[in-house]
C-alpha cells in the first residue's frame, strides 16, 4: 500500500498493528512458533515413546546383517547382506520396473492418444472405451486381477513351455539364456560406442542436408543397420568367444540363465497399461492443443497423415505434452510401490516391509523411502524446468 | 473454513479421540467395561471373525477367559484385527490391552519393544506344507524350490537360516499381505507355503482340496506363541499370566465348563483354591475371588478350548503333541496356585 | 450468322449429388476410407471377436444365455465345469461387501447416512439448484458430525458400534468423503500460503505440498499406522482408521492445493488489485471475490483429484483396514463358495463398483468443463 504522496508528503499514519508489513511479520511469526512447537511436540513424543520402548535410534542398523534373502536381485545379494545392500537391491528393483513400465506405457499411451482422434470410427471408439475403463478402477485392484490372471494362465513348471533359443515359459517366469562372455568383447562395446557416437553426427548433417535441398534420408535405418553390422564385424575381428548359460529344468524349476519373475512381469504389465491410459489422454490434449491451421497448412503441402503427424503436429504437441507426460512417469514410479502387494520386491517391499519389521526402526526406515521418492520427483521437477525452459516459444 | 477445520477437531477428539492409557490398565479396562484385544483375521483356529463378526479360536478364547475373570461375561471382549506389521505399535501405543496374534515369543521383542509375554498359548515350530503331487517327502528335497512367504514375520528369516545351514537355495516370494500368499501358493506360483505349521493347519482348510496339501516332518524352528502386554503395568501382567495358568490348571485338575459347579464342592483342595472356595487368590491382582471359577464357567479350560478351536474336534485337525499338559507328554505346564 | 460460342441444345440433366448421409457412406468415410483404414478396420473387428464371445459367456447369467451363474442359486452351481462367474457369491455376500462386520439390525444407520449423502450432494453438484451456501455448509460441515454420530453410536440411545466393525464399500465412501471434505479446506488454505508474499509462509507451504506430492500414497499410509503413534503424546491412542484418513487427507489437500493455486493464477491480476482498491482485507478481498471465481473454474480439477482419492481408497486394504477391496479379498477365501470363479467375481464385482463411481464422477467433470469453458472451439 504505497500511499499517495499527498502534498505534505507524509505518508498517511496508520497504527502499527494496521500497517501490513508489519502484520505480514506478526503472521508468519506466529505460524513459525506454531510449526517449530508442534515439530517440537512430536520429537519430544518420539523421544519418550521410544524411551519406553527402549528402542535405540540411528541409522546404524545399515550395517547388520539381514538374515534374509530376495528372490530377484540385479546384484548379488544373500542372508549375509547388509540391510543398506537390501535398501540397494529394493531401489534398483523399483528402476528396473519403473523403466520397462515407462517404456511400454509411453509406446501404447502414444498409439492409444492418437488412436482417440484417428478418423477410423472403429479405432477411436476401440481406444476411448480402454481409456475410460482402464482410468476409472483402482491401479491395486488391476495388478491383483494380472497378477492372478498371469498366474493362472501360465503353464506349471513340468508342462513349461518351451520357446525357440532355448528360452522356457512356466509359473515361474520367463527363462532365457544368459550370454556370457570373455574380456575381449570390450572391442564391440567400444565399437558400438564410437558408431552411437556417430550417428547422432550422421542425424545432423540429414537434417542440414534436408533443408537445404529437401532430400530425405533414412537416417533410423541406416543407423540401426550400419550399428549392428559394425557391432557384429568388430565381435567377429576380435575373436571373442561368447557361450550361453542355457536355463536348465531341476527338480521345481529351471536353473541357470536369466529368469524374469511374474511379479515382475504382471507390475510391469499392469503399470504399463494404466499409465497409457493416462498418458494417451495427455497425447490427445496435446495434438488438439495444436491449432487445426497446423494441419491445414500440412494437407496443403500435401503430406500424408502419417507424415502430417509426424513432422508437424506431434514437435508442436510435444511443448504441451511433455510436461504432463514427466509428470506421468513419475506417477508410474511411485505406483511401482503396489508390488509390495503382489510379492515384488521393490523398495516398498524389501525396505519399508521387511527390513522396517526386522529392525522395528520405523522412523529411519520410512524417512529413507520417503527421501528416495522425494529425489526423484525433484530430479523430475529439475528436467520439467529446464526442458520448459528450452522449449518456451521465442516470439519473433 | 476455519469452522470446519475446528469441528473436524473437536469430533474427531470427541469420538475416535485420544483416549488415555494409565498405569493402571485394570483400572481402565473396568471403566470402559470391556477388553481389548489385538487379534488375527483369518487364522481359522487361532482367531477368525464369522460373518455376523462372532470371533472364535484359541487366541480369542484367551481374550474371552480375561473378560470372564474381570466382568463375569465373555462377551466383554473388542476384537481389533491386526495386520503383522502394526501389531507391536498398537499394543505399545495403547490401542488395544492385551496382544493375542500369533506373535512368536522371542528375546528382542521381549526386551527391545517395551513388551511383555505372559505364557504360551501354543507351542509351535515353522513347517512347510507342499502338494501332495509333488511327491516330496522332506524339506531337504526343496532344493531351488520357490516358497511363498508373509513379510513382517520371523518366517522369513527362520527359512533363509534353514536353507543356508543345509546349503541348499531357495526362491522367496514375499507378499504383504496373507490373503495374496496363500492365493499364490494355491495357483501355483510356489512348490512350497511356509509358516508356523499351527497356521498351515488352519490354511489348508482353505483350500479348495485340503487333502491335496500336506504338512513336511520338518519343523525348523521354535515358535512359541504367546499373549502380551505393554510392560511397566505388573498387575495386567499378572492378570495376563494367571489367566492362562488357570486354564491349564483346571484341565490338569479335571474341571471342564460341564462340571465346574460340582467341582465348587470338590474335597481336593487344589480345585478349591482355584475355583474361589477356599484362599484369597483374587484380591492380588484386583479380581473377585472366583476369578478362575468364571474362566471356566465361561470359556472351559485350556484343553477344552484347545480341542473346539485346533484339535480333533475342530476341522483343522491338530493333535495336542507338544501342547499336550507336561504329564500327558507335552509342554505346558502352570505353577499351583497357592 | 451463327455464334458459335452459345449452346444451342439444352444441358442433359447430371446425376444426383452422392449422398452425404446414411448407413454405407457412413461405412465408407469412417471405416474404410482408405487401405490402412480397412486393414486397421478388419484387424480391430477380428480382434472383437476373439475378445466379446469368450467376454459374454463369461459375464452374463444362465438366464440370458451366458455360462455364469445368476443370483440365488446355490455354491454347487459354480462348481460346474466350464461355470462363468459365480454371481452368486456376490448376491451371497452383498450385505458383507456394502456393511463389512457392520451388526446386521443396524444397517439402517450407515443406510441413512447413504441417502442423507446423496440428498445433500446431488444439489450441491446441480449449477442451477439454489442455497448452495447452506447446501454447502450442511454438507461439509453438519453431515460428518452427523454421520459421525449415527455410525458410530453411543448417543440418544444408538448402540454403539466401534470401527472395527465398519467396512466394505461404507468404509471406502467414509474414507473418500472425509478425505475430500476435509482436504478442500486445507488445500485452499496451502494454495493461498504459497501465493503469499510471506516469505515463510510460502516456503512451508511450498515444502508441505511438495513432500506430499512426492511420495507414494501406500509409505504415507505406513507411515500413518506405524509412526503416527510414536509422535503422539504416551498413552494417547488414535483410532485406526482415523490414523488413515489423517493420512488420505493430508496427501489430497496437497494435490488439491495444487489444482486450487492453478484456478488462482489463471486469475487475471485486476481482479486482485479490483479487491485491494475496494479497501478489502486480505481475507475478505479472498473469500469475496478471487476465491469463488477461481474455485469455480478448478471444479472439474478438484473432481479428478477427488477421483483419484477414490480410487486410492483402495490402498488402504494394504495397512489392514476393511474397505471394498479387502472385503472382497477376504471373502474370496469363504470355503463355502470356494470355486474356480470365486476370486475372479470378487475382482470384477469391486472393479465394477469402482468404475461406476469414478465414470460417473469423470461424466461430471467433463460436463462441468463444458459448462465453464468459454474458450474458442472449432
Amino acid at each position: 500500500m504505497a500511499a499517495l504522496d499527498g502534498a505534505s508528503g507524509n505518508p498517511p499514519k496508520t497504527t502499527f498493528y494496521n500497517d501490513p508489513v508489519i502484520r505480514g511479520y506478526i503472521y508468519q511469526l506466529l505460524v513459525a512458533v506454531l510449526v517449530i512447537g508442534f515439530f517440537t511436540w512430536i520429537v519430544i513424543n518420539a523421544a519418550q515413546n521410544l524411551a519406553a520402548q527402549n528402542k535405540s535410534t540411528g541409522f546404524d542398523f545399515l550395517g547388520r546383517t539381514s538374515g534374509f534373502s530376495i528372490s530377484f536381485t540385479l546384484i548379488p545379494f544373500d542372508r549375509t547382506s547388509y540391510y543398506w545392500q537390501a535398501f540397494v537391491v529394493g531401489l534398483l528393483n523399483t528402476l528396473l520396473v519403473a523403466a520397462i513400465g515407462i517404456f511400454f506405457a509411453t509406446i501404447l499411451g502414444f498409439t492409444i492418444g492418437i488412436a482417440r482422434l484417428s478418423s477410423n470410427w472403429l479405432v477411436s471408439r476401440l481406444a476411448t472405451l480402454y481409456v475410460e475403463i482402464i482410468r476409472n478402477i483402482p491401479l491395486l485392484l488391476q495388478l491383483f486381477f494380472w497378477y492372478f490372471a498371469v498366474l493362472k494362465a501360465m503353464p506349471a513348471v513340468r508342462d513349461s513351455l518351451a520357446l525357440p533359443f532355448g528360452s522356457f515359459l512356466n509359473q515361474r517366469g520367463f527363462f532365457v539364456p544368459r550370454p556370457v562372455w570373455d574380456e575381449r568383447i570390450v572391442w564391440m562395446w567400444l565399437a558400438l560406442a564410437i558408431v552411437v557416437v556417430f550417428c547422432f553426427v550422421l542425424r545432423r548433417w540429414a537434417r542440414r542436408r534436408l533443408f537445404e535441398t529437401g532430400r530425405r534420408f533414412p537416417v533410423f535405418l541406416t543407423a540401426l543397420g550400419g550399428s549392428i553390422l559394425i557391432a557384429l564385424a568388430v565381435f567377429l575381428l576380435s575373436g571373442a568367444t561368447v557361450s550361453f548359460d542355457f536355463p536348465e529344468l531341476q527338480r521345481f524349476n529351471f536353473r541357470g540363465g536369466l529368469e524374469l519373475p511374474p511379479e515382475f512381469v504382471a507390475l510391469a504389465f499392469g503399470l504399463s497399461i494404466y499409465t497409457a491410459a493416462f498418458i494417451a489422454e495427455t497425447v490427445r490434449g496435446g495434438i488438439k492443443a495444436v491449432s487445426r491451421g497446423q494441419t491445414e497448412a500440412a494437407e496443403s503441402l500435401g503430406l500424408k497423415e502419417g507424415d502430417r503427424l509426424r513432422l508437424v503436429v506431434l514437435p508442436q504437441a510435444m511443448r504441451v505434452i511433455v510436461p504432463p507426460l514427466t509428470s506421468q512417469y513419475l506417477n508410474l514410479t511411485k505406483n511401482s510401490s503396489l508390488g509390495a502387494a503382489i510379492g515384488y520386491p521393490e523398495l516398498v517391499n524389501v525396505f519399508a516391509g521387511t527390513t522396517l519389521n526386522q529392525t522395528g526402526k520405523a522412523i529411519e526406515v520410512i524417512g529413507m523411502t520417503m527421501l528416495v521418492y522425494l529425489t526423484f520427483s525433484l530430479l523430475t521437477s529439475a528436467f520439467m524446468n529446464w526442458y520448459n525452459g528450452r522449449v518456451a516459444l521465442v516470439e519473433r | 473454513m476455519k469452522k470446519t477445520l475446528v469441528t473436524m477437531a473437536v469430533v474427531a477428539s470427541m469420538g475416535l479421540g485420544a483416549t488415555a492409557v494409565q498405569a493402571q490398565t485394570l483400572d481402565a479396562v473396568k471403566a470402559k467395561g470391556f477388553v481389548q484385544c489385538g487379534v488375527t483375521a483369518g487364522v481359522p483356529g487361532m482367531s477368525q471373525p464369522d460373518a455376523n463378526n462372532n470371533w472364535s479360536g484359541l487366541e480369542v478364547d484367551y481374550c474371552r477367559a480375561i473378560a470372564a475373570a474381570i466382568f463375569n461375561d465373555a462377551q466383554a471382549v473388542r476384537f481389533t484385527p491386526l495386520t503383522s506389521q502394526e501389531r507391536f505399535a498398537a499394543l505399545s501405543a495403547g490401542e488395544i490391552d492385551v496382544l493375542s496374534r500369533t506373535t512368536t515369543w522371542t528375546m528382542s521383542r521381549d526386551t527391545d519393544l517395551g513388551i511383555s509375554f505372559t505364557g504360551v498359548m501354543y507351542y509351535d515350530g515353522q513347517g512347510f506344507l507342499v502338494r501332495k503331487s509333488d511327491g516330496i517327502a522332506s524339506a531337504l528335497d526343496l532344493d531351488g524350490a520357490a516358497i511363498c512367504i508373509e513379510s513382517g514375520t520371523t518366517t522369513e528369516l527362520n527359512a533363509a537360516d534353514y536353507f543356508a545351514s543345509h546349503n541348499l537355495d531357495f526362491n522367496p516370494v514375499v507378499f504383504v499381505d496373507k490373503p495374496e500368499v496363500l492365493k499364490a501358493y494355491e495357483d501355483g506360483r510356489c512348490d512350497v507355503l511356509t509358516s508356523d505349521a499351527s497356521q498351515l493347519a488352519s490354511d489348508r482348510t482353505k483350500f479348495a482340496d485340503p487333502s491335496e496339501h500336506v504338512l513336511l516332518p520338518e519343523i525348523i524352528s521354535k515358535e512359541p506363541l504367546g499373549p502380551s502386554v505393554r510392560s511397566g503395568d505388573p498387575q495386567w501382567f499378572n492378570i495376563g499370566r494367571w489367566v492362562y495358568y488357570a486354564l491349564l490348571e483346571a484341565e490338569e485338575l479335571g474341571v471342564t465348563q460341564a462340571n465346574v459347579d460340582e467341582q465348587l464342592g470338590s474335597d481336593n483342595p487344589s480345585v478349591r483354591r482355584l475355583l474361589g472356595v477356599e484362599g484369597e487368590f483374587g484380591a492380588p491382582i484386583g479380581l473377585t475371588n472366583d476369578w478362575a471359577y468364571r474362566i471356566v464357567k465361561l470359556v472351559g479350560n485350556y484343553g477344552e478350548t484347545f480341542d473346539r478351536n485346533m484339535g480333533e474336534g475342530s476341522p483343522i485337525g491338530v493333535p495336542r503333541g507338544l501342547n499336550a499338559l507336561w504329564n500327558q507328554g507335552g509342554l505346558q505346564y502352570s505353577p499351583p496356585i497357592r | 450468322m451463327t455464334t458459335h460460342f452459345i449452346r444451342s441444345e439444352m444441358v442433359p440433366a447430371q446425376p444426383a449429388p452422392h449422398r452425404t448421409s446414411g448407413p454405407i457412406l457412413w461405412l465408407r468415410t469412417r471405416l474404410f476410407s482408405s487401405i490402412p483404414n480397412t486393414i486397421m478396420s478388419l484387424v480391430v473387428l477380428g480382434l472383437l471377436f476373439l475378445i466379446v464371445p469368450p467376454m459374454f459367456f463369461f459375464l452374463v447369467p444362465t438366464t440370458f444365455g451366458g455360462h455364469a451363474i445368476p443370483f440365488g442359486l446355490e455354491p454347487d452351481a459354480c462348481r460346474v465345469p466350464g461355470a462363468g462367474a459365480c454371481w452368486a457369491y456376490i448376491g451371497a455376500r452383498i450385505n458383507f461387501f456394502i456393511y463389512g462386520f457392520y451388526p446386521p439390525d443396524e444397517y439402517w444407520r450407515p443406510n441413512l447416512v447413504f441417502l442423507l449423502g446423496a440428498l445433500l450432494i446431488v444439489p450441491l453438484l446441480i449449477p442451477r439448484a439454489p442455497f448452495k451456501v447452506i447446501n454447502a455448509v450442511l454438507f461439509f460441515v453438519v453431515y460428518p458430525v452427523v454421520c459421525f454420530y449415527l455410525l458410530n453410536g453411543g448417543v440418544f440411545g444408538l448402540r454403539s458400534v466401534p470401527t472395527e466393525q465398519w467396512g466394505g464399500l461404507l468404509v471406502t465412501l467414509i474414507i473418500s468423503l472425509v478425505g475430500i471434505i476435509c482436504s478442500i479446506p486445507l488445500g485452499i488454505l496451502l494454495a493461498l500460503g504459497r501465493q503469499s508474499k510471506l516469505p515463510i509462509i510460502k516456503t512451508l507451504c511450498i515444502m508441505f505440498i511438495e513432500l506430499w506430492r512426492a511420495v507414494p500414497l501406500i509409505t504415507v499410509l505406513f507411515m500413518a499406522s506405524v509412526m503416527l503413534p510414536l509422535f503422539m503424546p504416551q498413552g494417547t491412542t488414535v483410532d485406526k482408521l482415523l490414523r488413515a484418513l489423517i493420512g488420505v487427507t493430508l496427501f489430497s489437500s496437497a494435490y488439491l492445493a495444487e489444482v486450487v493455486r492453478g484456478g488462482l493464477q489463471a486469475l487475471p491480476r485486476g481482479q486482485y488489485e479490483a479487491a485491494s482498491s475496494l479497501g478489502l482485507s486480505y481475507w475478505k478481498s479472498m473469500g469475496f471475490i478471487v476465491l469463488p471465481q477461481a474455485l469455480k473454474h478448478v471444479i472439474p480439477g478438484i473432481v479428478n483429484t477427488f477421483i483419484a482419492l477414490f480410487k486410492d481408497t483402495s490402498l488402504v486394504s494394504i495397512v489392514g483396514i476393511f474397505d471394498l477391496l479387502n472385503a472382497v479379498q477376504s471373502a474370496a477365501s469363504d470355503v463355502v463358495w470356494g470355486s474356480p470363479t470365486q476370486a475372479m467375481t470378487g475382482y470384477l464385482f469391486a472393479a465394477f463398483v469402482f468404475w461406476i463411481f469414478c465414470f460417473s464422477m469423470s461424466r461430471y467433470s467433463m460436463y462441468m468443463e463444458r459448462r465453464l469453458d468459454t474458450g474458442h472451439k472449432r
